[in-house]
């Protein structure tokens, strides 16, 4: 029975094709061009529609997001400025020993500084790990002026679901061991290697290749101190005001 | 005839067991029910759309252009469905945004607009995509919480993620202290999954065939073949 509907009008689409037959190639293809563009132009118009209907909110979605991720290296109420706002290229000749981050420079990766009344008081480093388990993990490192780390979290990693996935905070709370440490107050490797951070069963490479990035993160800091602490805070005119002068 | 489009979408014809398409994103994100169920509405309401959208226009399209037109149609209700779902369900797009674009490629869409929607009226051709939408969803979200037990040992994690905060509380940890069965999770342990599954149906149409032969051969001696589907 159901075999019968899959095929039930093959009849009629046969006398369909012999009465194309009678038109000249030409006018087919003018035709079956015609038709194709038609669709195209439909199809495409749809898509315009759903893309204006839900533009605004996909930008509310990135940009919380992205405020989310960054809010969550720190401890709340540590910054009362919005991240966004005063984020900062990585300026060529500005710093030196870029590499330590091994940031790619083709990704445009930014730095963010956290102020509070005007202070500064987070600076947020991004930084690969180009020897994980599987390729590069990347990562965000929040410092505090004084060189102690504030929180890290794995942006995106693609490491051994179950082993090697635990340097994810939604797996595992691993990854705040190193809140509260600095260049001094811990030995910076796994403790197979004589460190004093924990490695997983069944997968060292992933933590060790976290832990050396983190410090070198932190070398990068302190190499740097000076450039990222002459930083002001980016007061923007707010955008309250600009939509009244509008209005008016 | 609706019972058939019914039973063939659920059962006879199901896309996931039976015609074996789009496989690529049922093993790709069946690791949790969530996503399974993320993915599986994208594609039931991309196939319920292009199987609306070929009835409607089916005596419009000329033979010879008919598959462009077809995945022209089915890429742009992905599209759509793509940007819907970042506007609303924004998190679980993050995770499985790869496999929503997938969508488009995936062949049990097309099948059913080359081999049902081209045929039939609009009405059929919903319910068509409607049914097999479904039979596919429940495919995936059946296999999705196969590997998530075995492999998280919860259910339903992480539902917040597609219908908002209050369903945060759905989560069920089915083994308390469960240590992750890795195997589960990675991408062999689906295969072996549907596998079950499909033999799980196999052994179940098996064993009606036989029932149905037995009595057939009470009531009408030496027939070969008897439907007794709409008895």
């Amino acid at each position: 029975m159901s075999d019968d509907l899959d095929n039930k009008i093959d009849t009629q689409n046969t006398d369909e094709t012999t009465e194309k037959q009678d038109l000249t190639v030409k006018q087919s293809i003018f035709r079956n061009a015609v038709g194709l563009a038609l669709f195209a132009f439909f199809t495409a118009g749809l898509i315009g529609i759903t893309q204006i209907a839900t533009k605004q909110r996909i930008e509310q979605n990135v940009k919380a997001f992205q405020q989310q991720s960054l809010l969550a290296l720190m401890q709340e109420g540590l910054i009362d400025n919005d991240l966004l706002e005063d984020q900062h290229d990585f300026t060529q000749g500005k710093f030196i020993n870029l590499e330590l981050l091994n940031i790619d420079p083709k990704s445009k990766a930014k730095y963010f500084l956290g102020f509070k009344n005007g202070q500064i008081k987070s600076i947020i480093l991004p930084v690969t790990a180009p020897d994980g388990y599987t390729g590069n993990i990347d990562m965000l490192c929040a410092i505090s002026p004084n060189g102690d780390v504030l929180g890290v979290r794995v942006i995106e990693h693609k490491e051994t679901p179950g082993l090697g996935d635990k340097i994810d905070i939604k797996k595992d709370d691993w990854i705040t061991d190193f809140n509260g440490k600095n260049l001094d107050n811990i030995r910076w490797n796994v403790t197979n290697d004589g460190g004093d951070f924990d490695a997983f069963t069944g997968a060292t490479i992933t933590p060790r290749a976290v832990v050396k990035s983190i410090k070198r993160a932190l070398d990068f800091y302190e190499l740097n101190k000076s450039v990222f602490l002459s930083h002001t805070q980016i007061i923007k005119p707010t955008a309250v005001l600009t939509s009244q002068l509008i209005q008016e | 005839m609706i019972k058939q489009i019914f039973v063939d979408g659920l059962w006879v014809k199901n896309p996931a067991l039976v015609q074996l398409l789009g496989l690529c994103p049922l093993l790709a994100v069946t690791g949790s029910v969530v996503n399974a169920l993320g993915l599986g509405l994208a594609t039931l309401v991309v196939i319920v759309g292009s199987n609306i959208a070929v009835s409607l226009i089916r005596s419009y399209v000329p033979d010879t252009i008919r598959l462009p037109a077809f995945v022209m149609i089915i890429a742009s209700l992905v599209t759509c469905a793509e940007l819907l779902m970042q506007a609303y369900a924004f998190e679980l797009y993050q995770i499985i945004s790869l496999f929503v674009s997938l969508i488009v490629t995936n062949c049990a869409i097309l099948g059913r607009a080359e081999g049902f929607a081209r045929k039939n009226t609009v009405w059929l051709s919903a319910l068509d995509g409607l049914f097999m939408g479904i039979g596919f969803l429940f495919v995936l979200v059946f296999l999705g919480a196969m590997r998530e037990v075995l492999g998280h040992g919860t259910l339903f994690d992480g539902m917040e993620l597609l219908l908002g905060p209050a369903a945060a509380d759905l989560k069920i940890v089915v083994f308390e202290d469960y240590t992750s069965f890795i195997f589960a999770i990675l991408p062999p342990g689906a295969f072996i999954g549907l596998g079950l599954i499909i033999a799980f149906k196999n052994l179940v149409d098996n064993q009606i065939e036989e029932r149905k032969k037995r009595f057939a051969t009470k009531v009408v001696a030496g027939a070969k073949r008897v439907r007794v589907t709409n008895a």
